[in-house]
């Protein structure tokens, strides 16, 4: 035991200050097995007294090879493990891998799928921030949100067994549309969802808002300048409370997002509690958003009629030999992509995820890299955490807004 | 081509050789890696792509030369304008310089670069492994390192599939 103790100290000799190999700072660690870790990160943290002179973030343990993995299966076959990836943004997963197929293969997406796609993609933003919400504010020790919040994911995540039959792991969205239409009490679900959720965020709010407790915990800590998220590659809502306005769906709209009218909430202070407001406020746009989408739903089909690549209806495979024909080549050797690369980008509830897409004309992925925002945003742990308390290590981690899945692939 | 972008793209091109390429709509520099540093740097610098996204690396296996790319993606921020850049490496134990000095994000999406292929980022301030455990041996995502499951033998592959089947030991 102490002599890996010992190796790992050698490892890290060039990252802990020169005081902690006398012994006159304390190196602690925590994780991978902490509860407000969210998963399994491991930190160790080098301590003067209870003010942290660095963190050293460690991750990896819940690595999955997922992009070696899709080097093995066809297009269709290697988008059932994108979900995996982050678990709380399963459907915007989906969409950005979807794009990049689509793009390489120049595959059409009914008016109606996007649409679709532009309300699935909100719902699952809405279910990451309340997941978010509920248990950041638990590791604050504010028990009663979590409650509140999962009440309200349980709608949502229904709403996604009504459409696809499973309720994280989807593989709803697939290249050139949908799987397939949404069931007709999708409308009345999610209309009703939309009723009840701005009050919902009124009740989260009037919890955390101005609660004294929450205040002293949140306010002034683990600050970030708009510079420093520049400098570090950090996009998402964690840039927008530091007054980055950035938002990939104004910026590089996707899906038909420049029909939409919402707000990129910013704010200035750049602190945990200046990311919970943008957070909240980033769900009422969501809200805004899905009921824009849901009154302009056109009717229409789902999935584009371009066989060569997109699988052809089941009822249509009864009475058509060819769509027989080619329901059996897409979903046993696949289609060969056009030789090329392609990067595109969607705004998951945590930044810019990106999908770095190479063919070689074959029916596999060559390479498929997932640029994830957990992976970024948690580099900036050390920035954020210098000179507080052990204990805010806690919420600054939960303000971040990690996801393990996403940061280790 | 956005007219910013073809400024940023002709300018470089013309100082480091960089073969431009286009496909879909995105536009690619491919520029050696000896110049790859400066290439950034300029770009930084003069022509304003202030963000990193990502920095990932391709293996080309069983080609030798070149066998590996690495790969950034750089934006504009205040134009929206998202420029690839490729550097191709030969050999199997390739360097390349590391961009950690123009963006300090480059640190983690470099050190992943190293454990998954085993590129060398010279001048990295920390080249550990980030995702593998430490003592790990090999760079997962080259394509010869195996990915680890029993491939099923058909009529077409049977051949291939016995020669490498491992077979009980004969007892002497």
């Amino acid at each position: 035991m102490s002599e890996y103790f010992e190796t790992t100290i050698d490892e890290l000799r060039h990252l802990v200050s020169s005081r902690a190999l006398t012994g006159e700072t304390m190196l602690l660690n925590m994780g991978p097995q902490h509860p407000s870790t969210h998963g399994v990160l491991r930190l160790l943290l080098e301590l003067d007294g209870e003010i942290i002179v660095n963190c050293i973030p460690d991750i990896g343990y819940l690595h999955t090879g997922i992009e070696k993995n899709m080097e093995s299966k066809t297009y269709q076959k290697a988008e059932v493990m994108v979900d995996r990836l982050d678990y709380l943004n399963p459907l915007g997963n989906n969409l950005v891998y979807c794009m990049a197929v689509e793009k390489l293969c120049e595959i059409d997406v009914p008016e109606r799928a996007e649409v679709l796609r532009v309300i699935l993609t909100e719902l699952t933003r809405l279910n990451s921030h309340l997941v978010w919400l509920g248990t950041a504010s638990l590791d604050l020790a504010a028990m009663s949100t979590f409650l509140y919040t999962m009440r309200e994911r349980e709608i949502i995540l229904d709403i996604f067994e009504m459409c696809s039959g499973q309720r994280m792991m989807t593989t709803y969205i697939r290249p050139g549309g949908l799987w397939r239409d949404v069931p007709a009490e999708f409308n009345s679900a999610v209309r009703g969802l939309m009723k009840i959720m701005p009050g919902r965020i009124k009740e989260y709010e009037s919890l955390l808002t101005h609660n004294p407790l929450f205040l002293e915990r949140t306010k002034g800590i683990g600050m970030i300048s708009a510079t420093d998220c520049l400098r570090w590659g950090v996009g998402g809502p964690i840039a927008r409370a530091s007054g980055v306005a950035y938002d990939l769906r104004k910026a590089r709209p996707y899906s038909g997002y420049e029909k939409y009218e919402f707000d990129i909430p910013t704010q200035q202070e750049g602190d945990i509690y200046a990311r919970y407001l943008v957070r909240v406020e980033e769900m009422r746009q969501s809200v805004r958003i899905i009921n824009q989408a849901m009154n302009m739903l056109p009717s229409g089909p789902v999935r584009s009629n371009n066989r060569k690549y997109v699988p052809p209806p089941r009822s249509e495979i009864g009475v058509s030999m060819e769509a027989l024909i080619h329901h059996f080549k897409l979903w046993t050797e696949g289609f060969d992509a056009p030789k090329g690369s392609v990067y595109v980008a969607n705004e998951s509830p945590r930044g810019e995820l990106g999908v770095y897409l190479e063919s070689d004309g074959g029916p596999k992925p060559f390479r498929c890299h997932y640029r994830t925002p957990s992976f970024t945003n948690l580099q900036i742990m050390p920035l954020l955490s210098r000179a507080h308390f052990v204990a805010d290590v806690v919420g600054i981690i939960g303000s971040i807004d990690i996801v393990l899945g996403d940061t280790d692939r | 081509m956005n007219e910013a972008l073809q400024a940023a793209v002709t300018g470089i091109s013309g100082r480091f050789g960089a073969e431009v390429q286009e496909f879909r709509g995105e536009v690619t520099l491919v520029v050696s890696p000896l110049q790859i540093n400066a290439a950034l740097q300029a770009l930084r610098g003069e022509y304003q792509y202030n963000f990193l996204i990502d920095v990932t690396a391709v293996d080309y296996w069983p080609a030798e030369e070149p066998r590996f790319h690495v790969i950034y993606h750089i934006l504009d921020t205040s134009l929206n304008l998202v420029l690839r850049l490729r550097s191709p490496l030969n050999g199997n134990s390739p360097t390349i310089p590391t961009a950690e000095k123009i963006w300090p994000n480059a640190n983690w999406y470099e050190r992943e670069v190293w454990d998954m292929f085993g590129i060398r980022f010279e001048g990295h301030s920390d080249m550990r492994r980030i995702i593998m455990p430490y003592e790990w041996e090999g760079y997962p995502l080259r394509k010869d390192y195996p990915l680890g499951y029993e491939e099923v033998q058909f009529t077409f592959n049977k051949e291939e599939i016995m020669a490498k089947k491992p077979h009980p030991q004969e007892r002497t």
